[in-house]
């Protein structure tokens, strides 16, 4: 048996490919459950299905998703540029500290002023964040995979000690701030849930950034600078000037997202007003195919698997992390079998009894 | 001279046979059921145009790819090649079209580096033995000389020392005039006489008929990765060749055409048709052009003037600064120094938008870094041009296809237009090229390589399309290595030689023999 280069990508293949990846996922994870005592089926059963079969579930669904929409299309812009920014975690944070700063500074504005005011805040602190590696990149090629990873842990850092030291709680001591003026409370989609405005935004976000990659000339070169930036700076694209507009906008979305978190569902800034939706952002991206109905789809499953997991975790007793372990599986199984189909299996009868002398084979394919 | 030895060689039998050799490339077939043999003393030459499987064939034969069926014979013993080393064991070595050199070593540490085993190195008998090697195919290097000081052709000569170091009885030679200034491709040709006068077998890849009249004995012919036909060459004549070469259904007229003729490496005439360069005005000016990297010149005070209606070609060993002219006048590099007119404008601080504008066209030999393979054949057709698709913010998607189904008519393209570009051959991918440039209407067109790894349809495609655009007024700068091109098109060639313009000839006094020696630094007679 040997795997060979394939000549042409057949239409099915990437959905199959997709479809072998879950069932991998699917088979992979039923260990861990069966090991902590559950039924497998049950199990996946309330993961995915349960969620989405009442509509307090389904809200949660779309609350979960929320920042994962805004995550998950700013990594997806960024990497389309070829900017791969891993530091949307660090630009969702200081959304949320922007936000929190004008939300309890200038509490008493009316809200048409409010949420605008809000939510351009958060968009600037994330924006600011993404500066610095983006301008290191354009101006002396340091790598931005590292610069803005490394400044993830930095963000939070920023967000304790300001918790810690000047925005620690004035009534109850917590290191929690003070929570913001009612007028920027995002007011609920639909009434009586929890799901928020922020959705709405999101999604506005998520379509306006689809259109642009899929249906404009910028898409063309933000694709074109991405893929090829040798041709795409030969054919007049300023590959270093749009890669670093595009780090700046993507910086900009993952803000939105820390703004829509403090405004819609905290109303206060906190340490673990993340829950590393940042680097969730990048599975969703990934998963997405960098494109706006991919992040949209991963981001509502991602979504649903969290709702199901805290659910599996309170009826079947298993541990909450097998919610997080499934999506990591998922995302590794479903790239492996992606990178998988650009090969195809070829069986060959074994050599009939090869000359005494012949060497053994010393590898799949050379 | 083939004759004599060819006869007391073939007495022993063949030495390498090749029996049903068959590779698969997913759908492509790359060789299909080949079978051949080289006798002692005998020059067999491998034809076939580009793309026909020739390179994958010997490949196969020096262990760096794996037949997917067929056996390697050695002296009737069959053969598992796994890897060069093992393809070396069993007496066959290969000079392939990429050397693989160590610049800052000497010539001798160069050969002895393949052969070298653990422990102490004895670096006189090293020096020893390659002086030996070298002096039995008489070729005369300095062994302490550093590569990086020698030449394309003396470093091939290198290689075909490090090939023969190991004792080997069969020489594979895969393209190896490709690089060779016409004086160099004697020498190696004499080389060659050598050693099969030393009762080596050579196996010589080509796509030019005339050195394969002029060094082999036999000739097979490939073609579509198939074993068309073997000939005694001094019963065949070319027209039966290129024949074989081509498919038989439109060769016989086509051998006659001066593109064919080019394309096959055979005697070109220049052509009458030309016009008297200079009548018009200038579409390109480049004056006093000077490109430093580092401390080095590496274009240094360049001018060349191309008039509308004229090609000028730009003749030169690779890596004289043909790269550099073409990347700063396509304006991915700026000049140091100097000035660029094209078509009246100034473009010298422009960038690549303003020179296009100004009636630049580009066709450069890095296909593969002018287009995005991933983007379709159509948004790589209006790459160049988005704004002018864009309707009240968004790409007009209908009047880019109408663009692209037009081009793909015109240019004969055979792609839809939403074909990635990456799944195109690169004779389309060259056509996707030419379109895009040409459909702009440029007033100076600068193209570099055009026809390098096209099959002969697809090079004279490119030639008629740029004799066409000279006859529309158009100006071309043509940078080719291929002699036989630079003359059956140029109108003036120009010479580079390290960086610098060594000298201008006329096409009718564009011999290949004075270009070779201006190419080399000499000076004509």
């Amino acid at each position: 048996m040997r795997f060979v280069l394939r000549g042409r990508e057949p239409r099915w293949l990437a959905p199959a490919a997709v479809a072998v990846g879950v069932l991998v996922t699917v088979a992979l994870t039923a260990i861990p459950i069966r090991l902590a005592g559950a039924n497998p089926p049950a199990a996946f059963e309330r993961y995915l299905v349960t969620p989405l079969t009442s509509t307090s579930g389904l809200y949660e669904v779309l609350l979960t998703a929320t920042p994962l929409l805004f995550t998950g299309i700013a990594v997806a812009l960024a990497f389309r540029a070829g900017y791969w920014n891993i530091g949307a975690e660090g630009q969702f944070l200081l959304g949320a500290i922007g936000t929190t700063a004008v939300g309890t500074g200038l509490p008493d504005l009316p809200a048409p002023v409010a949420l605008p005011l809000g939510f351009a805040a958060g968009a600037l602190g994330g924006l600011a964040w993404a500066v610095v590696p983006a301008w290191l990149k354009r101006r002396v090629g340091i790598d931005e995979v590292v610069t803005t990873l490394l400044l993830n842990p930095v963000a939070l850092l920023v967000v304790q000690g300001l918790l810690n030291g000047p925005w620690r709680n004035s009534e109850s001591g917590f290191t929690d701030s003070d929570r913001l003026g009612t007028a920027y409370d995002l007011p609920a989609l639909v009434p009586g849930s929890r799901v928020h405005w922020g959705f709405g935004v999101a999604v506005v976000v998520v379509v306006v950034v689809g259109i642009v990659l899929t249906r404009t000339a910028t898409g063309v070169r933000i694709r074109a600078a991405g893929q090829a930036p040798r041709a795409a700076e030969f054919s007049g694209i300023a590959v270093g000037r749009l890669q670093f507009r595009c780090a700046l906008v993507s910086g900009g979305i993952a803000g939105l997202g820390g703004a829509s978190q403090v405004m819609g569902v905290q109303h206060q800034l906190t340490s673990g007003i993340s829950n590393s939706y940042g680097y969730t952002g990048v599975i969703v991206a990934t998963l997405g195919g960098l494109g706006a109905l991919g992040v949209f789809l991963v981001a509502f499953l991602l979504g649903d698997l969290s709702v199901g997991a805290q659910n599996v975790s309170l009826v079947l007793q298993v541990p909450a992390q097998l919610g997080a372990m499934f999506s990591a599986l998922l995302l590794l199984a479903v790239l492996s079998a992606m990178s998988w189909r650009r090969y195809r299996v070829q069986w060959r009868p074994p050599r009939a009894s090869a000359a005494s002398e012949s060497q053994p084979e010393r590898g799949p394919t050379r | 001279m083939s004759g004599a030895h060819s006869s007391n060689g073939r007495t022993g039998g063949p030495l390498l046979e090749l029996d049903g050799l068959t590779k698969r490339f997913g759908e492509l077939v790359a060789n299909d059921d080949v079978s051949l043999s080289v006798a002692p003393g005998e020059v067999v030459a491998m034809l076939g145009e580009n793309g026909a499987g020739k390179s994958t064939l010997m490949k196969m034969v020096y262990g760096l790819v794996r037949p997917d069926a067929g056996t390697v014979t050695m002296d009737g013993r069959r053969l598992e090649i796994a890897s060069p080393r093992d393809a070396m064991a069993a007496g066959i070595g290969m000079v392939t079209q990429e050397f693989s050199l160590v610049e800052t070593m000497t010539v001798a540490e160069n050969v002895a580096l393949s052969g070298l085993g653990l422990g102490r190195v004895d670096r006189s008998a090293v020096r020893r033995r390659v002086t030996d090697a070298m002096d039995r195919i008489g070729v005369s290097l300095d062994p302490d000389r550093l590569v990086s000081m020698l030449s394309i052709g003396e470093r091939q000569r290198v290689e075909i020392v490090k090939a023969l170091f190991h004792d080997c009885r069969v020489v594979i030679l895969d393209e190896p005039t490709a690089v060779l200034t016409p004086q160099d491709v004697r020498a190696l040709f004499e080389t060659v006489r050598r050693l099969t006068a030393a009762g080596l077998g050579v196996l010589l890849v080509s796509h030019k008929l005339r050195e394969v009249a002029e060094i082999s004995d036999r000739v097979v012919v490939l073609r579509r990765g198939r074993l068309v036909g073997t000939r005694v060459t001094g019963e065949v004549d070319d027209a039966e060749l290129a024949a074989l070469m081509m498919g038989s259904a439109d060769a016989p007229t086509a051998v006659s055409e001066p593109d064919t003729g080019a394309a096959l490496g055979l005697e070109v005439e220049p052509l009458s048709e030309r016009t008297a360069g200079g009548a018009r005005a200038a579409v390109l000016e480049i004056e006093g052009l000077t490109l430093t990297r580092g401390s080095r010149d590496v274009l240094r005070d360049l001018t060349i003037r191309v008039g509308g209606g004229e090609i000028v070609g730009v003749a030169g060993i690779s890596g004289n600064g043909q790269t550099e002219l073409v990347s700063v006048l396509s304006g991915t590099e700026p000049a140091s120094a100097g000035r660029l007119v094209v078509a009246g404008t100034d473009v010298t601080r422009a960038g690549v938008a303003g020179r296009l504008r100004a009636g630049l066209g580009r066709l450069t030999e890095d296909r593969r870094g002018s287009v995005v393979p991933q983007l379709s054949v159509e948004q790589n057709l209006v790459l160049e041009d988005l704004p002018a698709y864009t309707r009240r913010g968004l790409l007009d998607r209908r009047a880019v296809r109408r663009h692209a189904e037009e081009l793909i008519e015109r240019f004969d393209i055979r792609a839809r237009p939403g074909d990635p570009v990456a799944t195109l051959s690169g004779g389309n991918m060259q056509k996707v090229l030419l379109a895009r440039a040409l459909s702009r209407g440029p007033r100076i067109l600068v193209v570099s390589q055009p026809t390098r790894g096209l099959d002969i349809g697809a090079y004279r495609y490119v030639h008629e399309q740029l004799r066409a655009l000279r006859a529309g007024g158009g100006g071309v700068l043509l940078v080719s290595e291929d002699l036989d091109e630079l003359r059956s098109l140029s109108d003036r060639i120009v010479v580079l030689l390290r960086g610098e313009v060594v000298g201008e000839v006329s096409a009718v006094e564009a011999s290949a023999e004075r270009l070779g020696v201006m190419m080399a630094g000499g000076v004509p007679a």
